[in-house]
């Protein structure tokens, strides 16, 4: 090894606790880039090949009923590749263990395999038996949830009579990734299933022989998603079509892109904010380095060393623990990624969820972290370059003081010299000290964002679980009905109160935009269900007139007052033109709500409901589930507390993952910043500070000098940090916001104490290592050596 | 006393200087470092600068490395002018050329003694080995010791290897003992006469030391920038011999 190279890797190690925590910077930045850009890639790519293994339709249509031989016609549509009609319904289950009715969504399929759109994919067991049909294939996270197998037998309410059938298979499919039920938007896999079944026997059960009630086909390439959608609401709307739609509104491939678009949105946000911290530790870090190693430097310059030999030798000193955090960042970020990747299974359902890395992504995340470690090395290298030689050996010229705010004749009197001493020196150099509060609190500000999420769900708990929803159950009907039912179920023992409300399938327009959209009809809204938005603030419902939710609001370009033109897409398919009398920013979804007997007057029928809420009396729960699941004519059954349930369960796991990475990454930083800031302070004043010792001054008062800068900019960067906290939440919660969600921007007193508690831990922790540094001096050497 | 030293004296000038001035500003004040000096250093010669603080020296001397450039006025080297050399020029002079010793030794701390040696010997054309070199100043035993495991003297001398590992034609010593006490200064001032003698090497050596004009060939002094004496010493001392 050459000389150079050899002082390179002595003074590293001499430096290690500086050059550790660059490196751990850099490894945090690295390991979120590389976790994240392969989960991502994993997801795309597991999608991708899912879909096209599996052929996922391009376009989804349901109907209400339509004969089969449309098929044909539909097949002729120019640019259609291939249709698949199904016959899809959902009924009631009653699942061996649970007391609660559950909801099976049933699908129908060929009862000879053969290759379809929206395939099965077997898990275990097999495929039904032609002939038989009380066989199904129930899908894997319903399965895995009930602890069910095949073999075992569940019993089902279809179309008003009971039937058992036999799970012959565990199967999933490309079309419920994310297998939520309809009207849903969290998976509760206990209480909602899918089921496949042959062909034949839905047919009979649901008196669909020659007919079918859902459609999806594949489009060949190129062709123009929105022509061929308008071909087929032409052409179904008298069957009760609901509008075709492309895959960007299909439930489970939406919140999977969504998914897919909010991981990249971490990709760029992170690293780039460590690696802006790492670029100023090697600022600070290198330039005190230099400055140290004037003399050094001069010689190196007298015997005969280049300048580019300079040059690269203190690149050397950002170099060396930048490619050390890449490396161990990398592997970090596979580790984290694989865990991801684990719990990104069990919100998404896919066939084969393959966590793959790629080499563009480690190239980039080499070159990222260099071009970092090049940035901050670039100011102290250029300052090694430039240093003429001679100069060099001439010690670096006395710092400039002036006299400051705090000098005023005022202030003077009252301040001892100690804090003078530590003012003046912030003031001498105000960037650096800006600087130094800056990236302070950069982590108070990532420690607020991590936690924001938490309060973030809270908020959306508490507003879709508690405020805007008081009831029990729902109760979804299989065809409308008129308001008379809710009688019959308010004459159930046990039923405290009941609310009936009318879903009506329609396609708003305004202008040249237009949206397929169901508008809620309800009761009131005081009652059970009532409208909250995403501050909690409760909404009434106008007597005439539509209240949409802002996201809806937005897509269509709507403000109040505007008149929005609706298409009922069932019964008499009127068209109407509805005055917009209010926007709502909710949380969940795009929703239209109107006072439900203006609703029925619009669609100028005598008024049907397709749902009721109860709140039951929990001591009677028992009985009446036991009725419902023997309910005829319902189709879906929703347990509020289920939902809320499996929600939490759910969204606690991937939460305190991604906190706990953040709020251990956020220390990372914090740490870093901090002893670096306190070493290389002690650095520079180490001669000054020995001499206040000589003159007299105590271990505690020289320290207070030392560490209270490092106080003072800490108090400072903690305030900024909440404000940067804040800044940054509402930017995550803009940039997460999408047509499913919208996350409220709340803030708890204790995510706030939170972090300031751990910058107090921290910046304590570095002190204390400091100090010790300190009262380890040694006196008479430190004021031997020439500065 | 030696034998005629001066016998091992070139009669061609090594290095010319003429009318070299050099000036700082500093703030809003000029300041005149030298004022067209003008020198001719002879190969073999051991001359002694000498001149209170201030007075120039450390500016010549570094003019003569190659570490700083004059105001005006011309520098040869070997019929080379230095003072029109390109940046990569003057590294590559003081790489082959020139050997350093500093006051304060400037050696580097992470590096031992051996290595600090090797530092030179790594990037020089025809060096002797770094081992020889410190066998030359006496520590050859304390081949792997780091600086601060060294005395100042010791320190010293493992600069003097360093500086004349390399077989440099010009050894620029600027105040070598300025931080060592007088017997150990005596035997740093030993080893600089031992390589002036053995080698042949061009020797410069600045000092506001008078005393050490003795073991010279020559003696310059500079006053305020300005060359205020040039005297050849009859006969030179040993450096066993001068007392201050």
């Amino acid at each position: 090894m050459k000389p150079l190279q050899r002082k390179l890797l002595r003074e590293l190690l001499r430096l290690k606790g500086q050059m550790l925590a660059v490196a751990a910077v850099v490894a945090c930045g690295i390991s979120v880039f590389i976790s994240m850009s392969s989960v991502r890639y994993s997801l795309e790519s597991s999608r991708a090949r899912y879909y096209s293994k599996y052929r996922f339709a391009d376009v989804f249509m349901q109907v209400k009923r339509a004969p089969v031989f449309y098929l044909e016609t539909v097949s002729r549509i120019p640019g259609v590749a291939a249709v698949n009609s199904r016959i899809v319904a959902d009924v009631t289950l009653d699942v061996p263990g649970l007391d609660e009715p559950a909801t099976g969504r049933l699908v129908s399929i060929p009862e000879y395999r053969t290759p379809v759109l929206n395939d099965l994919f077997i898990k275990s067991g097999r495929y039904i038996d032609p002939g038989k049909t009380d066989e199904v294939v129930a899908s894997k996270p319903f399965l895995e949830a009930n602890k069910l197998v095949p073999g075992d037998r569940i019993s089902a309410v279809i179309n008003g009579r009971k039937r058992d059938l036999l799970i012959v298979g565990m199967g999933l499919s490309p079309e419920y990734i994310y297998e939520v039920q309809p009207g849903a938007f969290f998976p509760d896999k206990r209480r909602f299933g899918v089921f496949w079944m042959s062909r034949r026997a839905l047919e009979s059960a649901f008196n669909m022989s020659g007919a079918f009630n859902d459609l999806s086909l594949t489009l060949a390439h190129g062709v123009s998603e929105k022509d061929v959608i308008m071909q087929l609401d032409n052409l179904f709307s008298r069957y009760g079509s609901l509008g075709a739609y492309g895959r960007s509104e299909q439930l489970s491939d939406r919140f999977i892109s969504d998914e897919i678009k909010q991981v990249g949105i971490q990709i760029t946000f992170l690293p780039v904010v460590f690696l802006a911290v790492a670029v100023f530790l090697l600022n600070i870090v290198l330039r005190r380095l230099v400055a140290t190693q004037r003399d050094q430097i001069a010689v190196l310059k007298a015997i005969g060393y280049s300048n580019e030999d300079v040059g690269l030798h203190y690149l050397g000193f950002a170099m060396i623990p930048t490619a050390f955090g890449a490396i161990v960042g990398t592997l970090l970020g596979a580790w984290l990624g694989r865990g991801l990747m684990n719990i990104y299974a069990d919100f998404y359902n896919f066939a084969e969820l393959v966590y793959t890395f790629r080499a563009e992504n480690i190239a980039l995340s080499v070159l990222l972290s260099f071009a970092a470690a090049l940035i901050g090395a670039l100011g102290a290298v250029r300052k090694a370059v430039l240093l003429p030689p001679a100069e060099a050996m001439r010690p670096d010229s006395p710092v400039v003081y002036r006299p400051g705010f705090f000098d005023r004749e005022s202030l003077r009197k009252k301040l001892p010299v100690s804090f003078r001493i530590i003012v003046r020196n912030l003031e001498r150099r105000p960037w650096k000290a800006a600087l130094s509060v800056l990236m302070i609190s950069l982590s108070v500000a990532i420690l607020i964002a991590g936690r924001y999420t938490y309060d973030s769900v809270d908020r959306m708990v508490q507003v879709e679980f508690t405020d805007k929803h008081r009831e029990d159950v729902t109760l979804i009907f299989n065809d409308p009905k008129p308001p008379s039912v809710a009688y019959n179920l308010a004459s159930l023992d046990g039923v405290l109160e009941h609310e009936y409300y009318r879903e009506e399938p329609v396609r708003m327009s305004f202008g040249h935009r237009f949206r397929r959209q169901s508008i809620k009809g309800m009761q009131s809204a005081e009652g059970l269900q009532r409208l909250v938005d995403k501050n909690g603030v409760q909404f009434s419902l106008p007597p005439d007139g539509i209240v949409l939710t802002s996201a809806l609001a937005s897509i269509l370009g709507v403000k109040p007052g505007d008149r929005l033109q609706v298409d009922f897409l069932q019964g008499r398919q009127l068209h109407r033109e509805v005055i917009v009398s209010a926007t709502i920013d909710e949380i969940l979804g795009l929703s239209a709500y109107m006072n439900l007997p203006q609703l029925s007057r619009l669609a100028g029928d005598g008024g049907v409901v397709n749902a009721a809420y109860l709140r039951i009396d929990q001591s009677k729960a028992g009985a009446l589930y036991k009725t419902f699941k023997k309910m005829p004519g319902v189709s879906g059954i929703m347990m509020l507390k289920a939902l809320k349930e499996s929600f939490e369960e759910l969204i606690a796991k991937s939460m305190t993952t991604s906190t706990v990475i953040l709020t251990a990454f956020a220390c990372v930083l914090a740490f870093a910043v901090v002893y670096n800031g306190a070493r290389i302070s002690l650095s520079e004043r180490a001669r000054e500070l020995s001499s206040l010792r000589v003159l007299g001054m105590s271990r505690g008062e020289v320290s207070f000098i030392l560490l209270g800068e490092q106080a003072l900019l800490t108090i400072l960067a903690i305030p900024l940090g909440f404000m940067i906290g804040i800044a940054l939440s509402a930017l995550l919660a803009h940039a997460l916001s999408s047509e499913l969600y919208r996350l409220p921007l709340v803030f708890s007193a204790f995510n706030f104490l939170f972090a300031f508690m751990v910058i107090v831990i921290v910046s304590v922790v570095s002190g204390f290592v400091i100090r010790r540094r300190l009262v380890g001096l040694d006196l008479v050497e430190v004021l031997k050596t020439r500065e | 006393m030696m034998d005629n030293p001066s016998g091992s004296i070139g009669t061609k000038a090594v290095l010319r200087i003429s009318d070299l001035s050099k000036f700082y500003i500093m703030g809003e004040v000029r300041v005149d470092a030298l004022k067209h000096i003008s020198l001719d250093f002879y190969s073999g010669e051991l001359a002694v600068l000498l001149g209170a603080s201030g007075s120039g020296k450390s500016t010549l001397i570094n003019i003569i490395g190659g570490l700083d450039i004059p105001s005006s006025g011309s520098l040869f080297f070997q019929e080379r002018e230095i003072t029109a050399a390109t940046e990569a020029e003057l590294t590559a002079y003081r790489r082959r050329s020139i050997g350093f010793v500093f006051q304060f030794y400037n050696l580097i701390s992470s590096l031992s003694a051996l290595e600090n040696v090797q530092l030179v010997t790594e990037i020089a054309q025809n060096p002797m080995p770094a081992e020889e070199a410190l066998k030359l100043v006496g520590l050859g035993h304390r081949l792997n010791h780091f600086p601060a495991q060294l005395s100042g003297g010791e320190q010293q001398r493992v600069a003097i290897a360093r500086a004349v590992a390399k077989r440099p034609e010009l050894l620029l010593c600027d105040e070598p003992t300025g931080a060592l006490d007088f017997q150990t200064g005596k035997l740093v001032l030993d080893v600089i006469e031992k390589v002036n003698r053995e080698l042949g090497t061009t020797t410069l050596i600045i000092t506001h030391n008078a005393s050490i004009a003795g073991m010279a060939d020559r003696v310059i002094r500079l006053r305020s920038g300005e060359v205020s004496e040039d005297r050849r010493n009859m006969a030179r001392l040993s450096p066993a011999e001068l007392v201050w």
